[in-house]
């Protein structure tokens, strides 16, 4: 597993070609969410972590989806500092035996990561400076997860 | 000397990331926010928001009732996370 918070632009092309490969693997799932421009309207985002904390609390969050769907391996990468719009912020992948454990691993990391990782996203274009919340969709969603977790460790 | 960091919507409103607040006994943390707002009474309710998280020494701080500062603890105001 690898989660790493870096600064600068990635491309989530090169770190597939070397994620997770090794004869166990039948399936590997991966997404990669990108700043996008709303119609010209959002210049760039500006992300913020708290060093050390952000990286410890998405180890966990990855260690206990890699854990509930018995991945291979998993991969997280998230961009902070400035990003301007159509180049990436996260990137996603798990690897398992199985299409279904990556897909569903990979949906439920980024729904963690929206309202769960200690990063903080401002918006800056025509609009002034707008700092970014998770809409009560994302808390359900992640809290969707959890109920889940707490059905089966029952 | 403990350290206050501010994060997000908070940091614009505090107007820095970081603070340091001159502490000589443990104190609670209701206290604490009143020092950390240094005579802003707004930055101090927007600290008290139930959505704003905090950790302590980077340990997420499990309620307000039973936390406490030391005077060589590390205090960050989290508000709401947007990651992804």
């Amino acid at each position: 597993m690898r989660v790493e918070i870096v600064t600068k632009c990635f491309s989530p092309e090169l770190e597939l070609a070397t994620f997770s490969r090794n004869s166990a693997v039948g399936a590997v799932a991966s997404f990669t969410g990108y700043c996008r421009d709303e119609g010209g309207v959002v210049e760039r985002l500006e992300l913020e972590h708290y060093p050390g904390f952000t990286e410890a609390q998405i180890d966990h969050l990855a260690a206990s989806v890699v854990a509930r769907h018995s991945l291979i391996d998993a991969l997280v990468i998230h961009r902070v500092g400035a990003i301007p719009a159509g180049e990436p912020i996260v990137l996603v992948a798990a690897s398992s035996a199985h299409r279904a454990a990556a897909l569903a691993a990979i949906n439920e990391l980024m729904d963690y990561l929206k309202s769960e990782a200690p990063i903080w996203k401002k918006e800056i274009g025509a609009h002034g400076d707008v700092w970014v919340e998770p809409t009560v969709r994302d808390y359900r969603a992640a809290a969707c997860w959890r109920r889940v977790q707490e059905e089966e460790s029952v | 000397m403990a350290k206050v960091l501010f994060f997000g919507r908070l940091r614009d409103r505090a107007g820095l990331g970081e603070r340091e607040v001159a502490l000589s006994e443990v104190v609670a943390l209701a206290v604490f926010r009143h020092l950390a707002s240094a005579g802003d009474d707004d930055l101090e309710a927007a600290l008290a928001a139930p959505s704003v998280r905090i950790a302590i020494n980077a340990t997420l701080a499990p309620s307000d009732a039973a936390c406490s500062v030391w005077p060589s603890d590390e205090v960050a105001f989290m508000p709401p996370f947007s990651g992804g």
